[in-house]
């Protein structure tokens, strides 16, 4: 079964919104949110197919494809889908659909090409989600900047332009730190078997020095970490965040921080299991460093928006801190986390755009007793603040107390200071409510309550809330199947390539070493 | 086989510029010239088509038409193609005569062709000076204007200069060695155990200079600034990709064959050349509000990509070096294509905030514009992307790891520049309705087909690099 439809459609979609978006801004809008939702039903459809099939046949966890591309290179359109990559499939094309909602009445300049953009960030991530090939993971990487980086720069706030060049030029640049390390593991990889590759399924076994591995992993990580974003690499993410427009916003809180997730589970962790190990400490003190910087930094905050971007990156804490915790508790954990806030965060953007477009204003300072006008937003804006300090019943809940439960087993100071973080959540999300909701008027607002569009998006988010925190067994089930399944795969083709014949290496069709480009050794 | 017709692409190409002379002295016509040209450059190109894949003995001692100098033939042809397109329209706009500027056009793109297939010192500076000579005269051509003029005498005395260097270091070279030959020259070096001699490094060094001066690398870009800045645009984008790419064919294979690359202090220089410009270019790039000089330092800063795969003389260096070439090629054409398609008589659209706004004016020129330069940039779905990453890839199978990072460094500084351009475009337009560009010139159809396709060749080499990427294999193969 062929998978490019995942890529195709949104593409062609955001192709026939821009040109419907020559005559009618109304017809962009229709072509856009129909494109996001018949994505979304697709991936549904392959999640119930998917799901059926939970023990399958060995070697059965994943659904691909595979082109020959660039043969000359190794390259091949490979691309696979597991239960990891499903997940983030139908949380990139839910939050696309809001996207697309929440931009109806605030976006009236150039619709058609605002929407193109918009379903290109749907394609250009749906593509790392599913890219099995590590050049082709790369593509869709670095295509993704590019509709984010129109995003912010054309339909932003007022200081738009330095915040998308602060944005395109630091994610290129750990972009291309990992193109590096992937250089540097196809050249490992060739040195020992004599054949280039980019595949995932080959490179995943290559055994390597402990020094090259650590080194390797390194350029990986760091290149994630801008994303995720992890403390020092964190600095473009406020001014993004600030100056995009709200499904500019969603889609970074949503879906490119976890990209930054998705490539540590998917490459550092299974690639580099020894270099992981060694590193473990390091990453997780980084973790709580993130948990606690970004909470006290959101406490800081005079800006609305700004505050919520900052406890973005206390909650991509816990997820690092689950990634390197490394059992499968905490793994799980991790996962949960991801769509968690990516409904949380999400949520809370639309909300800070919705109150920005009738206020005109951000400043913490001049909201106030906005719930005697607009009780429906303050409802939702409650329970939001709730999720976000993880109330139990509601989806962070259960991601944080699984993350903590497997790092405490790994390393119990890390883990009592990083559950601290929780109660620095507690503090800012009642400050938030305290600030914008309750009190007196004094900015004298009278304005509209939430609409009926404006409700649908909330309801929507609340109802995924209020389902993964009740019952997230089926997506633990998911995750978990391919969680494991991706470790033991690895771990098989290591042992396979460390096997003196080494006759294992090109299991899945590589490029054979009798190519023109692989054919020699220096 | 006969030898001689295997010369016939190098024959038609001169024969082009002497056509050209006899029509002109009878009936001066632009459009007549304008074809004439085109005929010329097509010619050869469809003849490559049969005779690619016969492997041609070397002609005598001095020229060697092989799959290597016949892509490269074709290549620049090609290019030269899309200038002549481009300088009708541009010519169109100037007082005087237009006609002998093809003369000099055609005439360059001869010395160039002679230069890809030399395999002798003689033959070498015979095209390098064909080249040369044409080009102070097409700098210069608008001759009523100051800054041509400075260019064209600044170029003059540094391209003149450079020629003694490369002079004098081919005769040291010969002193050492004592052929002029490069298929010689190997299996004279080969047959050498000890040190090379310092008559044979001072030589190395003296080419380096002359050949560092057509490149416009660090230390040798002095003149580049304003020789772009100052000639006619179409000049300029024949500068920077024909003359360039010529002389990086020929560095190619003479490193292959003299034995340049075999010698570690030579490739250390080279290294040193190479992150010098890669650095140089794109930090004074960062200061730039002329695009014409910006693109000066952004080409400084790409031949210094360049060199990175020049120096991993691998298989994949010189692959990567042709791909990297090819696409560097169709980017800079497109930009200035576009840069003088948006020109009018009374204003060149030069500076970066002539292009304030243009998105909202004319969506399909700056969505080109933008991918052109994102693919200067490196990023994907460009060909620039398959050559950046190509070029990579080479340097990290030849275990250059610190070049490949410093590589990596100096583009993340380079990215800046671009998206400032990029950017600037999609700010909202200038309130001052009599803003030179307010009013941008509509492009004639030879024009918009011309940057239409090349637009079209960007994609798809950065979407299916496949096809372009065996050719350059059977090509560059026949290299080594």
């Amino acid at each position: 079964m062929s998978l490019a439809w995942i890529l195709l459609l949104p593409f062609a979609g955001g192709l026939a919104a821009w040109i419907a978006g020559r005559w009618s801004d109304l017809w962009a809008r229709w072509i856009a949110l129909g494109t996001a939702l018949l994505h979304l039903l697709l991936l549904l459809v392959t999640w119930g197919v998917f799901f059926t099939r939970v023990a399958p046949a060995p070697g059965g966890w994943l659904m691909a494809s595979k082109q020959p591309w660039i043969p000359q290179l190794g390259i091949s359109f490979h691309l696979a889908v597991d239960g990891i990559s499903l997940l983030m499939l139908l949380l990139a094309s839910f939050l696309t659909v809001l996207a697309v909602l929440t931009s109806w009445t605030s976006i009236t300049r150039s619709v058609g090409f605002y929407h193109f953009n918009l379903l290109l960030i749907l394609t250009a991530l749906s593509g790392v989600f599913i890219a099995f090939d590590l050049f082709l993971f790369f593509a869709f990487w670095e295509i993704s900047l590019l509709p984010l980086y129109f995003l912010i720069g054309i339909w932003g706030y007022e200081n738009r332009v330095y915040a998308t060049t602060k944005f395109f030029i630091i994610t290129q640049g750990s972009g291309l730190l990992m193109l590096v390390a992937i250089l540097g593991l196809v050249v490992v990889h060739w040195q020992s078997t004599g054949v280039l590759t980019f595949d995932y399924l080959d490179l995943v076994g290559t055994v390597m020095s402990d020094t090259k591995a650590f080194w390797l992993m390194l350029g990986f990580f760091i290149a994630f970490a801008v994303k995720l974003p992890v403390v020092p690499f964190h600095t473009w993410l406020p001014d993004a965040h600030t100056q995009a427009p709200t499904a500019g916003s969603v889609a970074l809180a949503g879906l490119v921080l976890k990209i930054g997730a998705y490539g540590m589970l998917r490459f550092v962790v299974p690639m580099f299991p020894q270099a992981v190990a060694d590193f473990t400490l390091t990453a997780m003190i980084l973790a709580v460093v993130g948990i606690l910087y970004g909470a006290l930094l959101a406490l800081g905050q005079t800006d609305l928006k700004r505050m919520v971007a900052y406890t973005s990156i206390s909650h991509m804490g816990f997820v690092l801190l689950g990634i390197f915790a490394g059992n499968e508790l905490a793994l799980q954990g991790a996962v949960i986390i991801m769509l968690s806030h990516g409904f949380s965060a999400a949520a809370l953007f639309i909300m800070v755009g919705d109150l920005q477009h009738r206020t005109h204003t951000r400043e913490l300072g001049r909201f106030g007793g906005l719930w005697a006008v607009m009780p429906r937003m303050g409802g939702v804006g409650l329970f939001f603040a709730m999720a976000s300090l993880g109330l139990p019943g509601l989806a962070s809940f259960v991601g944080e107390f699984l993350v903590l439960l497997g790092a405490f087993q790994v390393n119990m100071p890390l883990t009592v200071l990083a559950s601290v973080g929780l109660v620095a959540a507690t503090v800012y999300s009642l400050w938030m409510m305290q600030k914008v909701y309750y009190g007196a008027n004094t900015g004298d607002w009278q304005v509209d309550d939430t609409s009926g569009r404006e409700m649908t998006v909330m309801a929507s988010l609340i109802g995924a809330t209020l389902w993964l925190g009740l019952y997230p067994q089926p997506v633990l089930t998911t995750s978990g199947h391919a969680l494991a399944e991706m470790k033991k795969f690895a771990a098989e083709a290591r042992a396979t390539a460390a096997r003196p014949e080494g006759t294992g290496s090109a299991a899945s069709g590589a490029v054979a070493a009798t190519s023109p480009v692989g054919g020699e050794r220096p | 086989m006969n030898p001689f017709s295997a010369l016939t692409p190098i024959v038609l190409l001169g024969l082009t510029p002497l056509v050209l002379m006899l029509v002109i002295s009878f009936h001066r016509s632009h459009r007549l010239a304008v074809l004439i040209s085109l005929v010329g450059m097509a010619l050869p190109l469809a003849l490559l088509a049969g005779t690619a894949t016969s492997a041609a003995p070397p002609l005598a001692p001095l020229l060697i038409i092989d799959g290597y100098a016949l892509f490269y033939i074709g290549l620049l042809s090609a290019a030269t193609m899309v200038v002549v397109v481009l300088s009708y329209g541009f010519l169109e706009r100037v007082p005087g005569n237009r006609e002998e500027f093809y003369l000099l056009l055609t005439l360059a793109t001869f010395g160039c062709a002679v230069l890809t297939a030399s395999n002798h010192f003689i033959s070498f500076f015979l095209g390098l000076e064909i080249l040369s000579v044409s080009l102070y005269g097409l700098v210069a051509y608008l001759r009523t204007t100051r800054t041509a003029l400075e260019s064209g005498i600044k170029y003059l005395i540094l391209a003149a200069s450079s020629a003694a260097f490369l002079l004098f270091g081919m005769a040291l070279i010969y002193a050492d060695l004592g052929t002029m030959d490069f298929t010689a020259m190997t299996s004279v070096l080969a047959a050498k155990t000890r040190e090379p001699s310092v008559l044979l490094l001072g030589g190395f060094g003296m080419v380096i200079i002359g050949a560092g001066f057509k490149l416009a690398v660090v230390p040798f870009h002095m003149w580049a600034p304003d020789v772009y800045q100052g000639a006619p645009t179409p000049v300029t984008a024949y500068l920077t990709t024909v003359s360039k790419g010529a002389m990086v064919a020929l560095l190619l294979r003479y490193g292959q064959y003299g034995g340049l690359l075999d010698y570690d202090s030579v490739a250390s220089v080279l290294a040193v050349i190479a992150v010098l410009s890669m650095f140089l270019g794109n930090l004074l790039a960062l200061l730039q509000d002329n695009l014409k000089r910006l693109l000066a330092y952004s080409s400084i800063a790409h031949l210094g990509y360049l060199l990175v795969a020049v120096i991993a003389a691998s298989r994949e260096g010189s692959h990567a070096v042709t791909f990297y070439l090819v696409a560097y090629f169709i980017t800079s054409l497109g930009i200035f294509g576009i840069i003088t398609a948006l020109s009018d008589e009374r204003k060149e659209a030069d500076e970066i905030s002539d292009y304030r706004g243009l998105f909202w004016r004319r969506p399909w020129v700056s969505g080109a514009l933008s991918l052109m330069l994102f693919s200067l940039a490196g990023i994907p779905l460009t060909a620039g992307f398959v050559g950046k990453f190509y070029v990579l890839t080479a340097g990290v199978l030849s275990d250059l790891w610190a070049l490949v990072i410093l590589l990596v460094v100096s583009s993340v500084i380079g990215l800046y520049y671009y998206l400032r351009i990029i950017i600037t475009m999609y700010l909202s337009a200038p309130e001052d309705p009599s803003s030179p560009l307010s009013a941008t010139r509509r492009f004639s159809l030879p024009e918009g087909l011309v940057l239409a396709g090349l637009t079209v060749l960007l994609i798809w080499f950065g979407i299916y690099p496949a096809p372009l990427l065996s050719a350059i294999q059977a090509a560059v193969g026949s290299l080594a």
